[in-house]
């Protein structure tokens, strides 16, 4: 079908957009290897000599590290607080037929449509009355609140697919609902638990907002208030500014590596779910 | 618990046996987690937004200073909010005609056979894992003056660059570039995932019917799409409602509020002036567009989607 000069044009438009998304991270990944001399003089070329002064002083300089265990321990907490509620909820809306299930279901589903800029304001002030600011849990809590809608959805679809004989065989084996629950329906849901986790993860790791407003002290920023606070403070030196983008890109890029398959299938998924 | 031992009479009777009551302490205690989070850190917040709205109060101590709907009308006559919506507007504009066609053609061309295709579809996905702050400071320092990518290829070019992001009439198509940079892949997958659920027979017997190859791509494929499609739209759209980070990096939303969306105006008023009811009552504003788009879009747009269209869709509910 396909005749070889058409395959030639598919991939010189490929290549064109790819190089379209790769030139702008290689000119950062170099441009970090350059001092602001050479960046005024050659932003296109290679380094010349090769600096590595800008990549060592951030990674020696501990700020770094520090901002990437925050995220770190706030995207793990986030996932685990989000996974671990919303799984125990769309078991019962999977499984249970009471009264006002579809009405509570549906609350839920609607928060899908409430953006977070909407709630950040008011979430300020009660996390402010509760003293959380400055405090992880003023980060992990509200996340986990907003991705709970996206992540009920997903696993609720997913527990209903296990069939009923399979529970009916627990109960008859003398289970009860949370032995269900924990000894068989969870480790039967694995897939599922990992691609929404991995959801959870991504959308916690970029979190913004949140964390602008709650963490005044740095020693809690997580990575993105930290790269703009690090634009902010260096803003006369693009070639160090760089290097700090760059180096704050590589766990993401990494997950992405590793992770790839759960974000994509999650993502296709979630369009149906 | 495997080995408490369960009468005879109950165990065949199975799980239909178990008490009511039981039954409804366990559909409790499993939903209080996830209820509490959400009517606390969810509901609660935007129940407050709409009371603060109709108050004069700077997020200190108790609203006082009743206002009614003063907050809203003065975001109505005032020109930068006013500025906000033209300008989501625009980039939703230029998002459904640019962007999601873009992605919708790179869709349909590496769903064919072709080698590599699985590196392209790699890299046009990256950006979107990346945050948007990292983004919109990469992108600074791309189209930065002087030392930049842009400049270094204007100056290549034997042109001048300018400064995209300093000019009030280029700065919103230059953030819509870099929204598409990150998010075109995005939509793409959507797209990717969507054509793999339909089914190979459909778009065959189309081709062995003598139809071309667009005939096949506008007649079959779009239409079974169609939902795909929607979905994406229907993101994008809220995405761009509620559009702060990027901006609030790339911008700041100037020069002169040029690139200035509602929720970069509502930080401004909210934690920079701290006219927290103004600032909520523009909260209720993207809140109410963004929960009426939805209601009117599933209710009117997507519903042929939920009466049971040709696609695989079917499984969902």
């Amino acid at each position: 079908m396909t005749t070889p000069a058409r395959r030639l044009i598919l991939h010189l438009v490929s290549i064109v957009i790819g190089a379209l998304i790769v030139v702008p991270v290689l000119f950062g990944v170099l441009g970090g290897f350059k001092d602001n001399g050479q960046l005024a003089e050659n932003p296109l070329g290679l380094p010349d000599p090769w600096v590595v002064g800008n990549y060592t002083g951030i990674l020696a300089s501990g700020v770094f590290w520090r901002q990437l265990a925050n995220s770190t321990l706030i995207a793990v907490a986030t996932a685990l607080a989000v996974v671990g509620a919303s799984a125990m909820a769309a078991f019962v809306f999977a499984r249970f037929a009471f009264r006002g299930r579809e009405a509570l279901f549906t609350l839920f589903a609607a928060g899908l449509m409430f953006p977070f800029a909407v709630a950040i304001l008011p979430l300020f002030i009660l996390l402010r009355s509760m003293g959380l600011l400055d405090n992880p849990l003023g980060v992990i809590l509200p996340q986990a609140a907003f991705g709970l809608p996206v992540t009920i959805i997903i696993l609720r679809q997913f527990f209903r697919t296990i069939p009923a004989e399979v529970e009916e065989a627990a109960t008859l084996d003398g289970c009860s609902p949370a032995g269900f629950f924990w000894r068989i329906l969870l480790p039967m849901a694995r897939p599922a638990l990992a691609t929404v986790s991995v959801l959870a993860v991504v959308a916690s790791w970029n979190n913004f907002m949140l964390p602008l407003v709650v963490f005044t002290d740095q020693n809690w920023w997580t990575l993105p208030v930290g790269v703009q606070a690090f634009q902010g403070q260096y803003s006369d030196d693009t070639a160090r500014v760089l290097a700090y983008v760059v180096i704050s890109m590589i766990p993401a890029l990494g997950f992405y590596a590793v992770a790839e398959r759960q974000l994509v299938g999650g993502l296709a998924g979630g369009v149906k779910g | 618990m495997l080995t408490t031992t369960v009468p005879a009479a109950l165990q065949t009777r199975g799980r239909r046996a178990r008490p009511r009551a039981g039954r409804l302490a366990t559909v409790a205690v499993f939903i209080a987690p996830a209820l509490a989070l959400f009517l606390l850190l969810v509901v609660a917040p935007i129940l407050v937004a709409g009371y603060a709205s109709a108050y004069k109060w700077n997020g200190f101590g108790l609203p006082e200073n009743f206002v009614g709907l003063d907050n809203f009308t003065r975001a109505f006559a005032d020109p930068t909010f006013r500025g906000d919506l033209w300008r989501a507007l625009v980039l939703i504009g230029l998002s459904l005609v640019v962007q999601l066609p873009v992605a919708l053609g790179l869709a349909m061309l590496l769903n064919q056979p072709l080698k590599g295709r699985g590196i392209y579809r790699l890299i046009f996905f990256a950006p979107y894992v990346l945050s948007e702050v990292t983004t919109a400071v990469l992108f600074t320092l791309v189209f930065s003056p002087n030392r930049g990518l842009g400049d270094g290829l204007a100056r290549w070019l034997g042109a001048d660059a300018g400064t995209v992001f300093a000019d009030p009439d280029t700065v919103l198509f230059a953030l819509f570039l870099v929204i598409s940079w990150k998010y075109f892949g995005f939509h793409m997958v959507l797209y990717l995932a969507g054509r793999q659920n339909i089914p190979r027979e459909l778009t065959e017997a189309a081709t062995t019917d003598g139809a071309s190859s667009w005939q096949v791509f506008r007649h079959v494929t779009l239409p079974l799409l169609g939902p795909t499609i929607r979905v994406s739209v229907f993101l994008s759209v809220i995405g761009t409602i509620q559009l702060f980070d990027m901006v609030w990096v790339l911008t700041g939303g100037g020069p002169i509020h040029s690139s200035e969306t509602m929720a970069v105006t509502m930080y401004q008023y909210g934690f920079r002036r701290f006219e927290v009811g103004y600032a909520s009552a523009i909260s209720i504003i993207m809140f109410v567009l963004s929960f009426a788009f939805a209601l009117f879009y599933q209710r009117v747009i997507m519903r042929r989607d939920t009466e049971g269209a040709i696609t695989t869709k079917g499984v969902q509910r």
